[in-house]
């Protein structure tokens, strides 16, 4: 009896030795594969973000040769009161608010065109899309020429106009100089948004068109409950990714107005970078950094909240 | 075994985390390791590479220094001006600094402060540090640490010709204008016409130029960056009634289109097309201008504001990192590069004042009675140096802001008031 139920029980042990055995050489395997991800990951955003938490609570410089030391609130007592950073804020919130729908739109309304069956489509596509793989310090520079006083953008503009209209000092303005650069952003920027919502546009089953022409629906029918429900997750992504884009808002404004004229164009990454490199106030930086940190966390949970999975 | 190694995996990430915070956290407090050389061969750093005139003349020193001993060796690493500082920032975190590098004049005090920089010795050298300009020597706290071969100075250049025509006196060291005499001049020239914006101050040129061009105006108001007597605040004096006349004033030269907001790229040459009259420049261009005008080219004294003329001092300037492991090897380099023929080799080659009257003699153009002593006066008789404190970089963004904003058209008062308050805010928590 004794050596009945033991010689049944013996294989089991050694079936789920190998069976624990395979599992363990499996997750060995995915630990492998995601190493360098995971290690890129700590190294680059984790480590930094533990390390912004850590400064923004310390007095700690640039150029110094004491040791940090912790200073509590006094950083973030300090930026509510910086009229800067308040503008720095509003000019981040303007950008966004402007750039998000207007390059997400015209992204659309342009592929929809390239997505037509015309001849010569290719053409187009690579000319919106030029200006993606330019790169933006470039393309920075370019249009500070163009936006000058005796530049090209002044130059059409009297020309069209037989000389009644006469340009200003686009980026010299500090009513201006923040539209002309919401409008380089997304001439620059629509090229990228355009091919995600041409691969969006491409898995959308023909079947559904010829079903809806079947029906006899019009251009706008189609588009209303063909087009745009099947554009969903498309959608969500376009959404995300240019609210990031426009929030990091730095590359245009280091290179054409270093945040003037009067603060119009300063944003909360310039100014953090202006303040922790320039200034060596590596702590006041961090601090920037954090807020900011919280404000952006907030807006992806308000978007995630409302792309969500509705069933 | 398979335990094993995912624990090496496990404990090797983490190891790389705890090495990337330590390195990152490592910055700034102190530290015994040396670096800058290997042996008896030492690294030098110079922002030169990009501006070959110089950059020959470092590699002239460094090679007769090579030849004149076998003891020692320098080995250059040149890089372009733009990137010098952040390099040189970035290595000092990393405690991977050369044994010698140049360092920009008013950085001087930061460096030293920071530990970046060992005060040096230069006895004994072929020239001493007393025959030099003193403007050209970086002194932090009564020790030297920095010296440089050369100076620049600020100017005035014109026409004399186009200054004649419109009955403008040419003033002269004895008797540089007045301000009244210097707003006069500048409304006679906006009447002609001529000039779309008759002054250029190179406004279109941001960074360290705002403070070295634009302060020496306001020290000549009787304003100044910071309050000098203990480097404590700013207050009083930078938001003081001088200084906020002079940022009034500066404000009214773009308010009655005396002078552009933002001037062109190259505000030299748009003086030599003749698109301003009168130019506030750097001795740099004195030659150009010399060659291009002629006997025309009028170089014209600072205008006295009240408190006299004042130009900027100091200049790129010689020193010794901290934690350069062979001190002494960098000592003999910095004494050997003190010899008359060098600092007249590095005049020539930059076309700027030679520190000492001995080079001076040497030079063409800077020997007494020559068409650009004039400069050497200059630099002796009105120079300022930026206020020697480790704030100065701080204090240089904010004035540049400051600046910035008063030309876009910003309350000259406010302006000023916000510079000051930051500044004093920053010097509280610093402690310096």
């Amino acid at each position: 009896m004794t050596t009945l139920t033991a010689a049944r029980e013996r294989p089991r042990p050694v079936r789920r030795t190998r069976k624990t055995h395979a599992r363990r050489r499996e997750g060995l395997t995915a630990l492998g594969m995601a190493a360098p991800a995971v290690v890129l990951l700590i190294v680059f955003v984790v480590v930094p973000l533990a390390l912004t938490f850590a400064l923004a609570f310390t007095d700690a410089r640039l150029i110094s040769p004491t040791p940090a030391r912790f200073v509590g609130l006094d950083n973030f007592t300090r930026l509510f009161q910086d009229p800067v950073f308040f503008k720095s804020l509003r000019n981040t919130a303007y950008f966004a608010a402007v750039v998000v729908p207007l390059q997400g739109g015209l992204a659309l309304v342009l592929a929809l065109l390239v997505n037509a069956k015309v001849r010569g489509v290719n053409f187009f596509r690579t000319v919106y899309f030029l200006p993606v793989v330019t790169s933006m310090v470039v393309v920075s520079l370019l249009w500070t020429f163009l936006y000058r006083q005796d530049g090209l953008v002044n130059h059409v503009l009297s020309a069209l106009t037989l000389g009644h209209v006469e340009g200003r000092d686009w980026l010299g303005d500090p009513a201006t100089a923040m539209p002309a650069i919401i409008l380089m952003s997304v001439w620059q920027g629509v090229g990228f948004h355009m091919i995600i919502w041409l691969a969006g546009l491409q898995t959308i089953p023909a079947e559904l068109y010829e079903a809806a022409d079947l029906d006899g629906a019009t251009r706008w029918h189609r588009f209303r409950h063909v087009t745009w429900p099947g554009l969903r997750a498309t959608r969500t992504f376009v959404l995300i990714t240019i609210t990031i884009q426009a929030l990091g808002l730095f590359t245009q404004i280091n290179v054409m107005t270093e945040g003037g004229p009067l603060d119009s164009t300063t944003t909360v990454v310039y100014q953090a970078m202006r303040t922790g490199y320039e200034q060596q106030q590596t702590a006041y930086a961090a601090s920037i950094s954090l807020v900011f940190f919280v404000l952006v966390l907030a807006v992806s949970l308000v978007q995630r909240f409302l792309t969500r999975e509705k069933d | 075994m398979v335990f094993r190694t995912r624990r090496l995996a496990v404990a090797s990430v983490a190891a790389l985390a705890a090495t990337a915070l330590v390195a990152g956290c490592a910055t700034g407090s102190g530290g015994s390791s040396t670096s800058g050389a290997k042996g008896d061969t030492l690294t030098l750093w110079t922002h030169n590479a990009g501006n070959s005139a110089e950059l020959d003349v470092v590699k002239k020193i460094i090679k007769d220094f090579n030849g004149s001993q076998s003891t020692y060796k320098v080995e250059l690493q040149a890089f372009p001006q733009s990137d010098y500082n952040n390099s040189v920032v970035a290595a000092a975190s990393a405690r991977k600094l050369p044994c010698l590098l140049d360092v920009d004049g008013p950085n001087v005090p930061n460096w030293a402060w920071g530990g970046y920089l060992a005060p040096i010795d230069v006895s004994g050298s072929e020239v001493p540090l007393s025959a030099q300009l003193p403007s050209t020597v970086g002194r932090y706290q009564g020790k030297v640490y920095a010296f440089g071969f050369y100076d620049v100075s600020l100017a005035f250049f014109a026409r004399k010709s186009v200054l004649k025509e419109y009955g403008i006196r040419i003033p002269t060291l004895d008797k540089p204008w007045t301000k009244a005499e210097f707003d006069s001049a500048l409304a006679k020239l906006k009447k002609s016409g001529k000039f779309p914006y008759p002054l250029e101050m190179g406004t279109g040129s941001l960074g360290e130029w705002y403070p070295y061009a634009y302060s020496p105006q306001l020290q000549s108001f009787g304003g100044d960056l910071i309050d000098r007597d203990g480097y404590q605040t700013a207050s009083g004096t930078l938001d003081g009634k001088d200084a906020v006349e002079w940022a009034t004033w500066f404000r009214s030269l773009v308010a009655k289109g005396y002078l552009s907001k933002k001037s062109g790229a190259d505000p030299n040459k748009d003086f030599l097309a003749g698109k301003s009259a009168l130019q506030w420049d750097g001795s740099w261009n004195a030659a150009k201008n010399a060659a291009k005008l002629g006997d025309d080219l009028a170089i014209i004294p600072p205008v006295d504001f009240g408190h006299g003329p004042k130009i900027g001092g100091a200049s790129w300037q010689w020193a010794m990192s901290s934690t350069c492991s062979n001190k002494a090897g960098a000592q003999a380099w910095l004494k050997f590069a003190r010899q008359t023929k060098y600092f007249v080799d590095y005049a020539e080659a930059t076309g700027t004042i030679p520190a000492t009257d001995a080079a001076a003699q040497q030079v063409d153009g800077y020997q007494p009675g020559g068409k650009f002593s004039v400069f050497t006066r200059f630099a002796r008789e009105y120079a300022v140096v930026r206020p020697v404190t480790p704030a100065y970089p701080y204090i240089s963004t904010e004035f540049q802001k400051a600046v910035q904003d008063i030309l876009a058209g910003a309350d000259p008062e406010k302006a000023l008031g916000q510079a000051t308050k930051d500044i004093d805010t920053n010097l509280k928590t610093n402690r310096y």
